[in-house]
């Protein structure tokens, strides 16, 4: 009884503290390697540990027209990576909460980040907050479409509506149904960029709010609240990285390989978005949603191809 | 006997709510509420019997009209469409009594009171009404009665105008029905009493117009585009609780007869299951891009129940097509995940139209381009309004999510060769639907309860009285507990779907819906605690930073128009916006102004010409509408001496 609850017990300890711990690592490690493209010595690795800590020591300053919803924007931001983190198998083959239809649920849990975030947004009656509002939700409306078309080639993968053993079947399935993988990790690596708000889609460091999405819609967080918006970000940065890595990596069985090698994913992947940052310019806000489109459609054509294969 | 009481107390204690307080007593509105409660209740223990117990009735009267008898039967499908379409009109009659109190409207109040009770009694007679003349019979009184309460308000011309529309709309629906029982029949066997249709039928030509006469109408009361012209304009015009009683529930009696259509056909052809998800894919869509381009926050949640008939015409296409594929998986699922989707709108959809109608009472205004800021003024409507809008979203854990999160189930089941194309079709628009929902609905909560008050309104916005939030917030409470404890829906959902076809999975192997109250046990206490932590951090209050402006104003904030721009752009094609874009000349130009609406473009540019042509070339025959009584008798008894004649030779 007890050999058997502790695998998963162990299992659920170990992601989750990887999660909370090394999550803003990411960030840092992004900014390290434009850094270097850009012949500086740039921030620490640790810097958003410690714009972190400092956030928490400072007092915050609401605007007299808020309501309540405006800290139920930072407050879903954090708790509903946390709870994606529960559904994303990352060092194992199985996640600590899997059942079938999981893929869903942890679409729209985003989906409940985005309506907070964004009603936030608008609680502040500002204009650029608005403008973010209105590119944020403007631009969901074409990623999850993307996201589906690749979980529904995953689960043709893998037989079922399950993400865990969606995402082993991938990993094992590159010699198999290379193609049709290929197709659907172009659609996530392009969804996972607009949803993080990284270049060529959108510019987490850019304060020219006229061409910002995201970080315009947390312009008048401050604080402890904005604090839970960065670490929001890193975790969600985490768990759709996760997504991204787990489909490209095999599985092992053992976790003294496995873990290491999603780790070394994370990194890379981290790495990846750094030097697309540093060599590609800001697309135009209409490209945005081309691009999207083109994710839209290499999902389906992943699809169609696995399926007539 | 116990089952047939309980339904006749059902139906009696709802048909009769209004007529003691048309006596003109002060407390007929109360009188009314506990009368459709008592009725509530009733439906309550019919449907514990019937889904949970499994048991089963009938009752049977003479009817001297040919072809007729009284036929009631107390099936599943109907007895779970039974359970809101009394409760919800409970809780919307005690709503009323502050909405619509009889010392305000002194002069419609009792009327509307009586036309609702027995609207509510029609709808109760169509979920049992087991034969085609009395399922009509009950149609037509319950279409009637909507026209008459849609129109309480006719001194408005565009009242009239809309509920002049409803009528024509429904009576098109009603006689493409008429034809449609009739070729069923040939079906049947049974005469006129509605039954299963023998194998084969479906695909004959008699077959093939019965189904096609059958899903018009039932289409058209449901109001799945393209057939919902109708649908934007009643729905502003009713007063709030009318408004939510159209769309929460007599939309559902369409979905209901389809329903009804998938349980009798034993084999349906496949092309049925396609026109079907095709029509709901693209009404979904398209009823969204209207609502991102609505400013009237009635008519923008009349699109979204649009919306929402479609999202549950893709669960029964998904239905249809395993029936036709073999799969009883996607039966089942499709079929329950499109009757907890019903559920779900029946009880979400009267929230935000009891929201929209408090917002009313307070500003006098549903102009989404006028309101801004109502959450500090009325806290409490804001907060049910809030609950109401996050549900209609779909979005865990309220319980919008668990009924779309089957009939995703059921597009991940279609994944094989030939089912292929209902997962893409159904995967895609539900992903897009979603997206779109949520920026419709950030957009009516947003703009109206947030940020600041756009253009001056005539006084200081009020709080509703509490018979008003009061009720609001049994209807979210009711939302929450299925959404937290889904699971306690799965017997009746299993016990309703499993009318649709024969052999079914059971539902607990094919979709664990425990697993959603783990997410929500997981992710509520997280966010409260995130939010808790950082409410308590010291703060200070100030105007809004916007990057620096020291005197921001009202005007500089995105409007409901601004924050759609891009969404509507994109359906340009579709929407053929109205806009007035001013020309700016000269160096100081003069203070002007841009105007935008999104009319209807299918009922403003599409059949309202097309009806003005044909009335245009019919009007000679105008001559026969003389006027006279004895004139029409006339008609009458020539029609049955023709009929007559025609019968004899």
């Amino acid at each position: 009884m007890i050999r058997t609850l502790a695998r998963p017990a162990l299992l659920l300890l170990a992601q989750m503290v990887l999660t909370l711990v090394l999550a803003p690592l990411l960030p840092g490690i992004v900014n390290k390697v434009k850094a270097l493209f850009a012949g500086r010595v740039g921030p620490p690795v640790f810097q958003l540990y410690y714009d972190l800590a400092r956030l928490l020591r400072k007092g915050a300053v609401f605007s007299r027209t808020t309501t309540g919803v405006f800290l139920a924007g930072p407050a879903a931001s954090v708790a509903v990576p946390f709870t994606a983190a529960l559904l994303v198998p990352m060092g194992g083959a199985t996640a600590p909460v899997s059942f079938a239809g999981d893929a869903v649920v942890l679409a729209y849990l985003f989906g409940v980040a985005r309506f907070f975030v964004v009603l936030a947004a608008l609680d502040t009656g500002s204009a650029f907050e608005g403008m973010g509002a209105a590119r944020e939700v403007t631009f969901a409306v074409l990623a999850e479409p993307a996201l589906f078309m690749g979980l529904a080639t995953l689960a043709r993968l893998s037989g079922g509506p399950s993400l865990a053993p969606m995402l082993t079947a991938a990993g094992q399935g590159w010699r198999a149904a290379g193609g049709p993988l290929a197709l659907v990790l172009t659609a996530w690596v392009i969804v996972f960029l607009v949803e993080n708000c990284r270049i060529p889609f959108d510019d987490p460091n850019t304060h020219l709010e006229l061409t910002m999405i995201h970080e315009a819609m947390v312009l008048d967080h401050s604080g402890p609240p904005l604090a839970a918006v960065l670490y929001g970000a890193s975790l969600k940065l985490w768990v759709l990285g996760a997504l991204v890595v787990k489909l490209c990596l095999p599985h092992r069985g053992t976790w003294w390989i496995d873990w290491p090698a999603f780790l070394g994913g994370m990194t890379l992947l981290a790495c990846g978005v750094g030097v697309v940052e540093s060599i590609m310019a800001r697309l135009r806000m209409r490209r945005v949603s081309q691009a999207l489109i083109a994710a839209v459609v290499s999902g389906t054509f992943g699809f169609l191809l696995l399926l007539l294969a | 006997m116990v089952l047939q009481s309980l339904y006749f107390s059902a139906l009696l204690l709802a048909t009769l709510s209004g007529v003691p307080g048309l006596a003109g007593s002060a407390r007929g509105g109360r009188v009314a509420s506990w009368m459709l409660t008592g009725s509530a209740l009733c439906a309550l223990g019919l449907a514990g019997s019937v889904l949970y117990g499994g048991l089963a009735w009938q009752a049977e009267l003479r009817w001297a009209l040919p072809g007729a008898h009284f036929l009631f039967r107390g099936d599943p499908i109907g007895t779970f469409i039974l359970v809101p379409a009394t409760l919800v009109p409970a809780i919307l009659s005690f709503y009323a009594e502050g909405y619509w109190s009889d010392g305000a409207h002194a002069d419609t109040a009792p009327g509307l009171r009586l036309f609702f009770g027995v609207s509510v009694g029609c709808m109760i007679l169509l979920t049992a009404a087991a034969n085609a003349v009395l399922f009509l019979f009950g149609w037509e009184i319950m279409a009637i009665l909507a026209f008459l309460m849609v129109t309480t308000s006719d001194q408005d011309a565009a009242v009239r105008e809309a509920g002049w529309i409803y009528l024509v709309a429904s009576h098109t629906g009603a006689l493409m029905l008429f034809a449609g029982f009739a070729l069923l029949a040939l079906g049947t066997g049974t005469g006129f009493d509605l039954g299963p249709m023998r194998p084969g039928f479906a695909s004959t030509s008699a077959g093939t117009a019965a189904f096609l006469l059958l899903l018009g109408g039932f289409l058209l009361k449901a109001g799945v585009g393209p057939l919902h012209v109708w649908l934007p304009g009643a729905h502003a015009a009713a007063p709030s609780h009318v408004s939510a009683l159209l769309s929460g529930l007599m939309l559902k009696m369409g979905i209901l007869g389809i329903l009804r259509i998938i349980a009798w056909t034993p084999d349906p052809p496949l092309w049925w299951a396609g026109l079907l998800t095709g029509l709901g894919a693209a009404s979904g869509i398209m009823s969204m891009a209207f609502a991102l381009g609505q400013k009237d926050l009635k008519r923008l949640l009349a699109y979204s129940s649009i919306e929402n008939v479609s999202v549950i015409a893709l669960g029964l296409g998904l239905a249809l097509a395993g029936k036709s594929l073999g799969l009883p998986a996607l039966v089942l699922l499709g079929g329950a995940g499109a009757l907890f989707h019903l559920l779900n709108h029946a009880l979400l959809k009267p929230l935000l139209f009891m929201g929209a109608g408090s917002v009313m009472h307070a500003t006098g205004t549903r102009d989404l381009e006028r309101l801004g800021g109502l959450a500090r003024a009325m806290p409490r409507t804001a907060f049910l309004f809030l609950a109401g809008a996050f549900g209609i979203c779909a979005l865990p854990p309220l319980n919008g999510f668990a009924g779309e999160w089957l009939i995703y189930l059921g597009a991940f089941r279609a994944i094989q060769p030939q089912g292929w194309v209902w997962a893409v079709v159904t995967l895609a628009s539900l992903a897009v639907i979603g997206a779109l929902t949520v920026a419709c609905f950030t957009r009516a909560y947003g703009i109206v309860f947030l940020g600041e008050p756009r253009r001056e309104l005539g006084g200081p916005a009020h709080e509703s009285p509490r018979s008003m939030t009061g009720t609001m917030a049994v209807l979210a409470g009711i939302c929450l507990f299925i959404g937290l404890f889904p699971a306690a829906l799965g017997r009746a959902l299993q016990a309703a779907a499993g009318d649709l076809g024969p052999g079914l999975p059971p539902l607990g192997g094919l979709a664990g819906l425990g697993a959603l109250t783990l997410v929500a046990v997981i992710g509520i206490p997280v966010g409260l605690a995130a939010w808790q932590a950082i409410r308590k951090s010291p703060s200070s209050r100030s105007i809004t930073w916007d990057c620096g402006y020291a005197a921001p104003t009202a005007r500089i904030q995105y409007t409901a128009s601004s924050f759609s721009r891009m969404l509507t752009d994109a359906f340009r094609w579709l929407l053929l916006p109205i806009e007035r874009v001013p020309r700016i000349q000269g160096l100081f130009p003069r203070e002007t102004r841009f105007q935008s609406q999104a009319p209807d473009t299918l009922l403003d540019r599409g059949m309202n010409p097309a009806a003005s042509f044909v009335a245009s070339v019919l009007s000679w025959l105008r001559f026969l509408q003389a006027g006279h009584l004895p004139i029409y008798l006339l008609y009458v008894v020539l029609t049955l001496v023709a009929l007559f004649a025609w019968t004899l030779q």
